[in-house]
């Protein structure tokens, strides 16, 4: 690959998490929780999106960002507080910043609408006034050079002298930064005067090689703000002690240069003094100078404890395939070693063997290892409710209500499968909430609720399941419209009678909303059929509690991860099958006069008095040698989001587990009526079958009159 | 053909051959990914007959191509001496049951010939050309275009003998 283009995507990779910290900032501050820590975050996440962007040359994206860092600037220095208001635009920033980098990446640098928040931010920015004044807003191709005038702001400017010192931690080199470029970088600020602080440096004997022990002393001199000289340290500000301070203005001669010539000199450790060196002298001077400064101080102050947050969750950036590949060759081990294990156990070898024990101690760490494995595929629920806020904001323009969303548990793992699939239902399920849950603001004070709606959006582990639910503070669900619905779409009889749970799950029902697709994210009253359907391929489950004048709440249960599945593995002929355990609703011997002939094609079994229909495997999948006497088979009754209820035929039950899900469709096609494979403890492979795509090719078969010669459909 | 041309800059390439229903075949060497013994496949419902159905390559489901059924000369009787060979093109794999493979051969790129124009048949879609090794004729297969015909709406009732 082109070394730029994967360094863009590292960049990319970056942006990602620099615009979840930022907006986790932002939602801080909303709430009133803007200490100096938040806010430099928030500054420092749209300062590096500016930086790289601007490595890049995304031009929008770096203009945009450097207006909202600059009012950021301004709030970190004091200059603006930053009241509901500004967080309020602020946020508004966030969302179009976040828009910007996505625009980058897709490659259309252009098109994003930011004029109007761009405005609003040089109003904050204090910048409009010292400008020419109201006629640089209509000029949309503003220049963002004028900006850097503004940018030093409260800053010192004109000839100015800066001490730094400047003492790399080891850490420093160990993320390979190079002080030397910091220096180079500084050079090219002003006029600059360098001496290194050997001070630290021990005897060779005691010298550690990998410790840093040299420090700098510089003197820079020159029209330079203080921010300028902080971007320079920019990448080592967290690994170095670092401490920058104005001289005096009347320091007229720079003082570290008639001490130049004492460098050569070998500083020898003996001396634990610093050497002597006119930056010393200068010290004392600048300490006043520092105090009257105090915020930058802060600044370090808060930088460092971020440091030692983010040191306490430590991370690596993993190709998912890598780690897919771990979980297949741990897989693979288990099953190696149940071979082995029954191997041993032929050959008469007795468990108490010394062989038997290694073999049983062999499995307690394989069972270790591969759950240690499937646990790095889990995720934080995070990644997908921290799309939510936005929304949330978004729809409470759109509808004119007040929302708040509360998010809770949003640390709770779960597996990557889960959580790449899980986003489209939850933001629906908001829509929802917000859209038809939540009253109008009027009538919410009439009801004597507050203006504002709570939604609440919480995750939590329960009983090796992952529960989220979506909880808002509405009028419920409206149970005589609903029905009336209903009746009128003819989803039930006009006598029916239902309960209020009943009438409550009226909504998932097919057909009781308009919208079809689960994209159509645009309509109003998405269907809850479709967020049901999609939760139920997830193998969850979804419910709805409602209560009447105090709002609605909506829980899904879902599995962990969906690389493993729950299934029931039965027999068929010489074959063996997996049916998904999540659809099956139960399992009974079949008598001899269970099955009845219903028509030409069909037959029908009757379970205590309503009949299902019947398909079976062995005859719809062509595999020999199947039982055909009924009296040895067994039904097993299952739910078919598409057709209901049937009953499929198999000839003996083996066995209840947990399997691994291995695709196939890479490797040859999709298989109508399978779902994917799995890999027995024996070492075969057995495939789990799709218990829609059975009855649709049931049917399928019934329509095309002569059901042998259906052939592979492919997809 | 175009694609000789292409490797013809190259110099020459290695191809390993295998025999099937008495013919020899040849694959490009860089395509194999491993040989390996017989083992039960579990079949694949409503699959055309040279798919032989699938087997576990150590954690991997690969289906696994009966090259005879494939070429027209019905399916194959396994025993323990058949292996099956892991063709690997870009990310996907299959496995291709023949009879025995017999050697590696280094042609002149100018050795190859292209294959007749003959009227379309099971196996000219997936024939890149014919060498002459030792005064025996071998077919070498272009294995993208066999893995591509798997996913195709296969006609299986054609290609029985």
């Amino acid at each position: 690959m082109d070394p730029m283009e994967s360094i863009k995507i590292t960049y990319f990779e970056e942006c990602a998490e620099l615009l979840v910290a930022m907006e986790e900032g932002l939602i801080a501050m909303e709430n009133g929780e803007a200490d100096d820590e938040i806010i430099n975050a928030v500054f420092r996440a749209v300062h590096s999106i500016k930086g790289g962007g601007g490595a890049f040359g995304f031009e929008a994206l770096v203009s945009f960002a450097h207006i909202f860092e600059t009012v950021l600037d301004r709030i970190r220095s004091g200059e603006l507080v930053p009241e509901p208001d500004v967080i309020k635009c602020l946020l508004r920033a966030g969302d179009l910043i976040s828009d910007h980098v996505n625009a980058a990446r897709s490659g259309s640098d252009a098109g994003i609408d930011d004029e109007e928040v761009k405005d609003e931010l040089r109003e904050l920015s204090g910048e409009a006034s010292e400008e020419a004044g109201a006629d640089d807003f209509e000029g949309l191709d503003f220049a963002p050079m004028q900006f850097d005038l503004g940018e030093s702001g409260p800053e010192v400017k004109a000839e100015s002298v800066w001490s730094i010192h400047f003492a790399p931690h080891a850490s420093l080199y160990s993320k390979a930064n190079e002080p030397y470029l910091i220096l180079r970088e500084l050079a090219v600020l002003g006029d600059m005067a360098v001496e290194a602080d050997l001070s630290r440096l021990p005897p060779l004997s005691l010298l550690e090689p990998e410790e840093a022990y040299i420090a700098w002393n510089i003197v820079l001199r020159g029209d330079i703000t203080r921010t300028a000289i902080e971007e320079a340290f920019e990448f080592a500000a967290e690994d170095c002690d670092l401490v920058i301070e104005l001289l005096p203005p009347d320091n007229d001669e720079l003082p570290a240069l008639p001490q130049l010539p004492d460098l050569p000199e070998p500083v020898y450790p003996a001396v634990p003094d610093l050497p002597a060196s006119g930056l010393a002298d200068a010290m004392p001077a600048a300490v006043a100078v520092s105090d009257a400064l105090k915020s930058p101080e802060q600044q370090k102050d808060a930088t460092a404890e971020t440091a030692q947050k983010s040191a306490a969750s430590q991370s690596i950036r993993v190709d998912l395939d890598k780690v897919d590949r771990l979980v297949n060759l741990a897989g693979e081990l288990v099953i190696t070693q149940a071979m082995l294990a029954q191997s041993v156990q032929e050959a008469g070898l007795r468990s108490t063997s010394k062989l038997g024990a290694g073999l049983v101690e062999f499995e307690h760490l394989l069972r270790e290892l591969q759950e240690s494995v499937m646990a790095i595929r889990t995720q934080p629920v995070k990644s997908v409710f921290q799309r939510m806020p936005r929304l949330v904001r978004e729809l409470a323009v759109q509808t004119g209500k007040q929302v708040r969303l509360v998010v809770e548990g949003e640390s709770t793992e779960v597996d990557k499968t889960v959580i790449d699939r899980i986003g489209e239902p939850l933001t629906h399920m908001i829509r929802n909430a917000i859209d038809h849950g939540l009253e109008p603001t009027e009538a919410r004070i009439a009801a004597g609720k507050p203006a504002e709606g709570t939604v609440t959006l919480s995750a939590e582990h329960r009983s090796g399941r992952i529960v989220i639910e979506i909880a808002d503070d509405g009028a419920g669900i409206n149970r005589v419209r609903v029905r009336d619905k209903a009746i009128e779409k003819g989803l039930i009889p006009a006598s029916a009678v239902l309960s209020d749970e009943e009438t409550d799950n009226l909504i998932f029902m097919p057909g009781f909303s308009t919208a079809s697709t689960i994209s159509n994210i645009s309509g109003r009253g998405v269907g809850m059929d479709v967020v049901r359907r999609s939760i139920v391929e997830l193998g969850g489950r979804i419910s709805i509690v409602s209560t009447p004048g105090s709002g609605s709440r909506f829980v899904l249960t879902l599995p962990l991860t969906l690389a493993v599945l729950d299934g029931m593995v039965v027999a068929v002929g010489d074959q063996t099958y997996v049916l998904p355990l999540s659809h099956i609703i139960e399992s009974m011997k079949l008598g001899k006069s269970d099955i009845h002939s219903y028509g030409r094609e069909w037959e029908l079994l009757d379970v205590r008095g309503s009949f299902v229909p019947v398909v079976r495997i062995g005859n719809l999948l062509g595999i020999e040698g199947s039982c055909h006497k009924d009296a040895n088979g067994v039904a097993i009754l299952v739910e078919s989001e598409s057709t209901g209820r049937f009953a499929v035929i198999v000839d003996a039950i083996l066995g209840q587990r947990q399997v691994v899900i291995k695709s196939f469709e890479n490797n040859y096609r999709h298989i109508e009526g399978v779902a994917a494979a799995t890999i027995l403890g024996n070492g075969r492979v057995a495939l789990i079958l799709d218990i829609d795509g059975l009855a649709l090719l049931r049917r399928a078969q019934r329509e095309s009159a002569t059901p042998v010669e259906l052939k592979a459909t492919g997809s | 053909m175009e694609e000789i041309n292409k490797t013809a800059k190259e110099g020459r390439r290695q191809f390993i051959t295998f025999c099937s229903s008495g013919q020899e075949f040849a694959a490009d060497i860089m395509t194999i990914r491993e040989i390996r013994g017989w083992t039960p496949t579990t079949p694949l419902p409503n699959a055309p007959d040279h798919v032989r159905g699938v087997i576990n390559l150590r954690g991997v489901v690969l289906p696994v191509v009966d090259m005879r059924a494939r070429l027209g000369h019905g399916i194959t009787e396994t025993n323990a001496k058949h292996v099956i060979v892991v063709v690997k093109i870009a990310e996907r794999v299959i496995g291709l049951l023949v009879d025995a493979v017999s050697d590696i051969i280094t042609p002149d790129i100018d050795e190859i010939q292209a294959s007749p124009d003959l009227t379309r048949d099971a196996e000219s879609d997936f024939v890149e050309g014919i060498v002459v090794v030792d005064e025996k004729m071998i077919t070498i297969l272009n294995m993208g275009h066999l893995m591509d015909s798997l996913r195709e709406h296969a006609a299986p009732g054609t290609l029985v003998a």
